[in-house]
This record gives C-alpha cells, structure tokens and sequence, in this order.
C-alpha cells in the first residue's frame, strides 16, 4: 500500500488529507495520478494535467516517471509558496 | 551545524545572530534577510495569512537547500527559521542567515537559500481578506528567481 498525503489548495478541493491505495500496475507516479483521475469529479479536475501540482515520494520532489514501491509516502500538493 | 527550524513562536533576529556568530573569530560576515507579511497582497488587504507546511519534508527540504549552497560558497555556518500557523502583518515569517568569512559568499549564500526555499520548501499561505479566504499562487518571478542560479557559484 501507498500513503498518499494531499496538502493545501489540494487538501480541501478533494476534502482528503491522507488516504491508503494500493500501488498502481505501472508503479509510477503518473500511474497513481490516473488512477486518482479516474474517480471523476474534483479529482479529475484538480489533477487536470493543464493545473500546477507537484509530486513527492519519501518527502523528495519527484517527476511523473518516478518510480512507486510499496511503503512510499506520496504527497500531491500545489507549487509552494512559503518564505 | 547549520540551524533549521520550522516553529509557531515569534523569533528574536539579534539573539539568533548572537548564537550564530557566538566565538567564532573566522565570520568576517553574515548576511540576513527578513520576511514580512505585508497587509496587502494582490490588490487586497491581508488581515490573517495561515501558513501550512508538510511537516515530515520541510526540515529534509530545508537541509538540502542548506546543503547545496555549502557546496557552491564558503559558508562558516547559516540558520533558516519558517515559522508556521497563523501570522498578522508586520509579523515575522522567515529567517535566513548566513555567515562566511567575506560578505560575496554570506551575500550570494542568503539569496540562493531564500529563492530556492520559495520555489522548493513545502509551505503554502492562505489569506484572510474582506473578500473572503484565498490561498496564494506560486509566482512565476518566483522560479524565474531560482531558475537563474543554475550553475551560479559551483565550484
């Protein structure tokens, strides 16, 4: 299973903080972000390949071909703006 | 030791340089900047900014951004402090300071640290304004900031 964290903007247009899902076929990044588009809705247009989001596995910023193993930690969250 | 923190609590600039610098007579320099929160923001007024942050990465985000500058520049020792929660204006949000031997480094170091903890830490603000709450979009003069350090001071 994946620990999948959303955070900020994310967080409250999908009303999820943390969710547990089972590791995509692909086991990639993009896999698990189809997946989740896939359930319509909210999720489709949050993670709407056109809308600025970012990946991090393990708590490091990762690309959409990063790989997923069961275990991993994946936070899906808006461009940050602290600072 | 590089001194990295992320706290709810106010911070005190002069104490922080004080325990920075404290008996090291090789800091010929140290660089720091402030980040405020302002009352207006997009043409708006700000009366509350939230800040949120993913606690497990930001430290880890954090140390690299640290990390990194230490490879480019002779850095003697730095401190960055993010604070999170909720924040009025004229409060204080970030801290970044940096001490080297001559102030090109501390100088260059502080910027780096600053531009890439905007575009690479994991904190988002959210807006209280009369019009409602609102979170805060990434600038793009944000990644052009950090885009532009590229192979800056690579040794």
């Amino acid at each position: 299973m994946l620990r999948v964290l959303y955070f900020a903007s994310l967080r409250e247009a999908l009303g999820t903080a943390d969710e547990s899902l089972p590791v995509p076929d692909a086991a990639t990044v993009a896999a698990l972000i189809e997946m989740l588009r896939n359930r319509g809705g909210a999720w489709a247009e949050s993670l709407a390949s056109g809308k600025r989001w970012r990946v991090a596995v393990n708590q490091n910023m990762v690309t959409l071909d990063a790989p997923l193993k069961a275990g991993d930690e994946v936070a899906i969250f808006p461009p940050v703006t602290g600072g | 030791m590089p001194t990295i923190r992320v706290q709810t609590e106010d911070f005190d600039v002069g104490a922080e340089l004080a325990t920075l610098r404290a008996g090291n007579a090789k800091i010929g320099a140290i660089a720091s900047f402030v980040g405020l929160v302002r009352d207006v923001n997009d043409g708006s007024g700000v009366a509350t900014l939230t800040l949120e942050h993913y606690p497990a990465m930001t430290e880890k985000a954090l140390t690299g951004i640290v990390t990194e500058a230490r490879t480019r520049w002779d850095i003697i020792d730095c401190s960055v402090v993010h604070r999170v929660g909720e924040l009025q204006p004229t409060d204080q949000i970030v801290l970044v300071m940096v001490a080297s031997s001559h102030r090109g480094d501390a100088f260059a170091a502080c910027e780096f640290i600053m531009d890439f903890l905007k575009t690479q830490a994991p904190f988002w603000k959210k807006e209280q304004t009369p019009q409602g709450s609102r979170w805060v979009e990434a600038r793009d003069s944000d990644h052009a900031a950090a885009r532009r350090w590229q192979d800056e001071g690579k040794k």
